[in-house]
Order: C-alpha cells, then structure tokens, then sequence
C-alpha cells in the first residue's frame, strides 16, 4: 500500500498530447476515479502510472520512491484491464497464480493465497476452468482475484465493469466498493460513466483533453462543477445550462419544479418553461422544452432543457404549454461565458 | 391454371439439370488434376514396388514384397532413412528457435527495420537451385569464403589453429560437415516462411495480455515461455508442419550439393529413391524406397493436425 504522487506529467504521442499536464496526490487507500469521455486521456494517464507508456515528462511517486524509469514489473502494482486479459490457455487456478510465480513464491503459501482470492469473489469451485469456460462476470472475478492475489502498492482498474451487461455491473459497482473499504488498496479507477464515477469514487477527477478539470468529491462536483464542460458530463440527463442577461446560468433537471407543485423561495429563480415533450419513466417524469428569452446555446444550438421531477408529487404539467418553473438560489450555477468557469464561489468554500 | 405449378417444376428441373452439368463442369479439372498426377502416379509407384521394373526392358515380373525386404536390410537405406530423420529434426529444432528469435525481434521497433525485413525474406524468394549453386560455392572446397573467414581469424590453416592445419575444412568432402552443410542450406530456405508464420502468431496474441504479465511482473523470459510461446503454439505446430514436409520430401539441396556424398553418408530417402529409380534405372526397388516415406508422412501429420486442434485456446 502506498501514496501515488503524479507531478506535471505529460504523455505524448508525436503530436498527440494523450496527457497535458496532470499533477494528482493520491492518499494511501483511497479510491480515487479517472472520468473522462474517450480520448480525454484517462487511460493514458493510468497506463503512463503503472510504466505501459512511457511519460514525456513530469514526475510519477508510487509511495516515497520516483518510478518514471521503472518499467512495469518492478512497480508492484496490480491492474485490471477492460478486457480482463485472462491467459486464455491457464487454468483459473493458474491464471491467479501467476504474479505469485513471478516473485517466487513457495507452492504452499501461493496455493494459500490463490484460494484465498478465489474466495474473496466467489470463485473458489472454477479453478480447474479454462477462461474460455467462464461467463463475463466469473471473467471479471478471475481478473480481479488475480490483480489482489499478491499486496500490490497501487491497484488500477481500467473501465472493468464496461463488459458486464446492465445488472451484473450494478451488483459488481457495490462489491467493488465493499472490497476496497476492506482491504483498503490505494485503487485509481478509470470509467467514462458517471454513475459508476459518483457511485464507486471517494475522489473524481473529470479528465478532459488530456488535462484535469477538476477534482474533488463526487456530491462536490455534481452541484458544483468547476466549467461547463463538468457541468455537462456529470448527471444524467445533464445539467441544463442557459445563457440568460449576459450569464450562464446551471441548474440540474431535478432542480427545475413547476410553481404549484412546490414552493418557491422569495429568492427563487422564476423561469417560464415551454413544455414540448414528456417522458413519464416510472418514477419520474422527464419533461423537454425550452425557456423564452433564454438560449441554450452553452449546451449546443437546439438542444432542450429538461426537468426530471418525481412523479407521485406532480399533477399539473400540461404538455405544448407554457408554465412558471423555479430553480431554488442555491441551486443556481453561474458560470463566466467567456472562459465558461464558474464565478460563484463554492458553498463549501 | 392447373397446368402452371406443374410447367413451373419442369422449368425448375431443367434449370436444376444445368446447375448439376455446371457444377460437374466447375469441378472436373480439379478432379482430373488430382487423379493424372496424383492418384495415377501413386497407383503406379505401388505397382512397380510391388513389381521388377526397370528403365532398361519392357519385363515386368512380380516379386511381391520383396524389395521391401531387401531395403530393410540394405546399409544404404538404413544410412538414408537416419539422415532423413535426422535433417528433418535438426532443420525443426534450428528453424523454430531461430524463427521465434527473427520474429520477436522484428516485432520492435528499431530504425531500418524493412531492410532487415527484406532480407530475411529474400532466400524464400530466390529460385532453390539458383540459390543453392551459391552454397556451392560457400562450401568450396579451396575457395569457400566460410574457410577463407576462419582462416583470417586464425581459426584454421595455420599450426595451432583450434580446428585443424589444412587450409579447408572439405565442408561436401566430409562425412559430418555434409550432413551440417545440407541442414544448414534448409534452414535457409526455411526460415523466412517460419518467421513470416511465427510473426503472424505473435501479432495475434492481443497487447493485453503480454501487458498484463508485465504488470503481473513476469520478466521477458517468463513472458516469453509462460503466455507468449502457449499462446502462439497453434501456429508454431504449422510452422513444423511446413518445416516437416518440406524437409522430408525434398531431394534438391542433396542433389545440388553432395549427391549423396561422399559415400552414400548424406542420402535422404527421397534423394535415395531418385538415384536408384531413375538414375540407376532400378524403378521398382526407388517406388518401394519412395513408399517408405508414406506412413511416415501421414502419421507425423496426422499427430501435428491433432495436437494443432487440441491447443487452439479461444
């Protein structure tokens, strides 16, 4: 177990800045999050801590001890790539044996451990399997047991949950988090979905052309995102951004209540929302529209602005018809349209 | 109305008559091909091992099994039947450890990478016989630059030189240096299609998971023996498959080369069979020595398809 220390890391390929500046602390034992869409660099930069690219420059700790020469092998850590990267002709048992193997370990000290991992994720009656005879989540499982089976300093996951299908990612994202809050590895994961980011994360860091955008508490980051581009990427649906009087003003859909329905704030945000569509998903009613003499040019040209309210509490929502909606103040993001960052200052400040 | 299912069916049966005429067409060159010039001189091989025939006479008289009899106890044949195992593994065993080397090594990057890549291939290129009146030449007996090299370095030619005070070393003169000399030229010709088939594998084996046992810290050899070589052993098993068949049938490096000599020492079987067959005019004793190659053939491949089959991993 140890701290990860990333300083002014640059990773570039030709041109191609993949990493542009990254500097990160990773306390021992956290779990921190890498969140980015594709090409934002996560992965790079992941890759570039545990030696599989080679950083342009900057600095790269893993506990006391700078790594940037080090290659792979000789910086104890563990990883576990999107693919699982099983050897597909070793047995389970083999396959999580051997990073033990590698540092010599004696037969019946790996056979302990192997069977401890294997029990770890409930993986104990496959290890006479081939990778080939195992389902997507068992895959996982193995993968997983084999990145655990020796004390590595770091553990990186990268997007490990991507190949499971919808249910299984649900029960793997809690077993994830369980896992680490009992073993307490310093884990860097790396996920383009959000959810699992605000879900799984003590520390998201939200990646963006090879630079970090910001980093900081999930709920944090959430109701306080940095710029707009934060502000877009986290939540789903996103949130609605408008440019109103010379501002941008944020607001996420579940912020936007119709007047009747609830109760506004002497200081509330009055807002008229022209409702053009709605969704009804169970438990919440999603409506689309737009907001006359507002523009949503921040999110994108006709893009529309959505409010998500629970459906048990809202009986007055009239489709093709305009309405007072409110946003409560301190639910008001209100970012800077020349450099789009946010100019009112964090609450938690 | 009645009548058009029933005209239909006519059509469709004339026009099924034609599908069947093209498709007899399609494939008749193919099925003539290998009845005229594999299936009649097979059937003719047996024929004459099983028969006296020679180039010199009309006769042909049954003599049963008798010219396999004779072979087996004939010191020319056993000498052949040994150096046609004995090419054939030491050619295997050379290819494949130099063949995983070239592969590996051109699987990096470095600077003049397609030179090195050109002239790996070009023996495959070059025509055999062309190709192998320049290892003539290597293997001169007063002028070959391999000697004229070991005697700059002061390794022969001279009092105390580590292999001997004659100036040569008679590679085609000597009972074991003819035997190397001919490995060494199949090798040559070998190699850059093992290469080519060992570097297709490794492409194959997904970046993953050679990552994986980095990160997983297995050092290159671990790599290497541990995930690269089980991974690409499917394709390996072609590559001695090829290596195998190449080397077992081919009679143009011995023909070239030494004849067979000096002494009947580096005969193969196949080479075998074409001096006594068709230079010694002796057709039914060469088929029968041509035959002994077939179990061989058969069952060595057979076992490799096998084993091909059961280590295919995904």
């Amino acid at each position: 177990m140890a701290k990860l220390t990333v300083r002014d890391v640059h990773t570039h390929f030709g041109s191609v800045k993949a990493v542009d500046g990254v500097s990160l602390d990773v306390r021992d034992g956290e779990f921190l999050v890498l969140l980015g869409a594709s090409g934002s660099g996560k992965t790079t930069l992941m890759r570039t801590v545990a030696g599989l690219e080679k950083l342009t420059s900057g600095e790269v700790s893993i506990g006391d001890r700078v790594v940037n020469g080090l290659p792979p092998n000789d910086r104890n850590i563990a990883m576990v790539f999107q693919s699982y990267a099983l050897y597909p002709h070793k047995s389970v048992y083999r396959n999580i044996s051997f990073p033990l193997e590698a540092v010599r370990t004696s037969k019946e000290k790996a056979r302990e451990r192997v069977e401890w991992a294997a029990n770890l994720f409930g993986i104990g009656h496959l290890l006479d399997r081939k990778p080939r005879m195992l389902s997507g989540g068992e895959r996982q499982r193995v993968a997983l047991a084999r990145a655990l089976v020796r004390e590595p300093n770091l553990f990186l996951l990268d997007e490990p949950l991507s190949n499971l299908d919808a249910k299984l990612r649900h029960q793997a994202r809690h077993e994830l988090k369980k896992l680490h809050g009992r073993i307490g590895i310093t884990t860097i994961y790396v996920t383009h979905d959000q959810v699992e980011a605000m879900g799984l994360g003590e520390r998201v860091a939200v990646m963006n052309f090879g630079k970090i955008e910001q980093i900081g508490k999930p709920s944090d980051i959430y109701r306080e995102p940095a710029n707009t581009f934060v502000a877009r990427f986290m939540g789903s649906p996103a949130m609605n951004l408008i440019s109103k009087d010379g501002d941008i003003l944020g607001f996420h859909p579940e912020n936007l209540l119709p007047v009747g329905d609830f109760q506004p704030d002497p200081d509330s945000l009055r807002l008229n929302f022209h409702v053009s569509g709605l969704e009804d998903l169970g438990a919440d009613l999603l409506l689309y529209g737009s907001i006359p003499g507002a523009d949503t040019t921040p999110m994108g040209e006709g893009t529309d602005v959505i409010a998500k309210l629970p459906a048990r509490l809202v009986s007055s929502i009239k489709v093709d018809a305009e309405q007072e909606f409110f946003v409560r103040e301190r639910y008001v993001n209100r970012f800077d349209p020349a450099t789009g960052r946010r100019t009112t200052a964090p609450a938690t400040a | 109305m009645s009548l058009a299912p029933a005209k239909a069916t006519a059509a469709e049966r004339a026009s099924a008559r034609r599908d069947a005429l093209l498709a007899v067409g399609m494939i008749a060159p193919a099925v003539l091909f290998i009845v005229l010039l594999v299936g009649v001189p097979f059937g003719l091989a047996i024929y004459y091992s099983l028969h006296d025939v020679t180039t010199g006479g009309t006769a042909v008289k049954w003599v049963g099994l008798s010219h396999f009899v004779e072979l087996v106890g004939d010191r020319n044949f056993q000498q052949a039947l040994g150096n046609t195992i004995l090419f054939t593994v030491g050619t295997l065993v050379t290819v494949l450890v130099l063949g995983t080397i070239l592969a590996e090594l051109l699987m990096r990057d470095f600077r003049g990478k397609w030179v090195v890549r050109f002239l790996i291939l070009l023996p495959w290129t070059a025509p055999v016989a062309l190709g192998l009146i320049g290892w003539l030449w290597m293997y001169d007996s007063v002028f070959s630059p391999i000697d004229w090299f070991l005697r700059q370095v002061g390794l022969l030619g001279s009092r105390d030189a580590a292999l001997g005070v004659l100036p040569n070393l008679y590679w085609l003169g000597d009972k074991v240096l003819a035997k190397v000399s001919i490995i060494v030229v199949n090798v040559w010709r070998i190699l850059p299609l093992a290469t080519v088939i060992v570097l297709a594998g490794l492409n194959s084996v997904p970046r993953d998971v050679i990552e994986q046992a980095r990160v997983d810290r297995a050092g290159y050899f671990r790599r290497l023996f541990q995930v690269i070589l089980p991974m690409i052993s499917p394709i390996l098993m072609i590559a001695v498959l090829f290596t195998f068949i190449f080397t077992v049938a081919d009679m143009i490096p011995i023909f070239i080369l030494t004849r067979g000599g000096p002494a009947n020492s580096t005969n193969t079987l196949a080479s075998l069979a074409f001096f006594t067959g068709i230079l010694g005019g002796n057709l039914g004793r060469g088929a029968a020595i041509a035959l002994f190659l077939l179990p061989v053939l058969g069952g060595v491949s057979a076992v490799l398809l096998r084993l091909i089959r059961r280590s295919e991993v995904t």
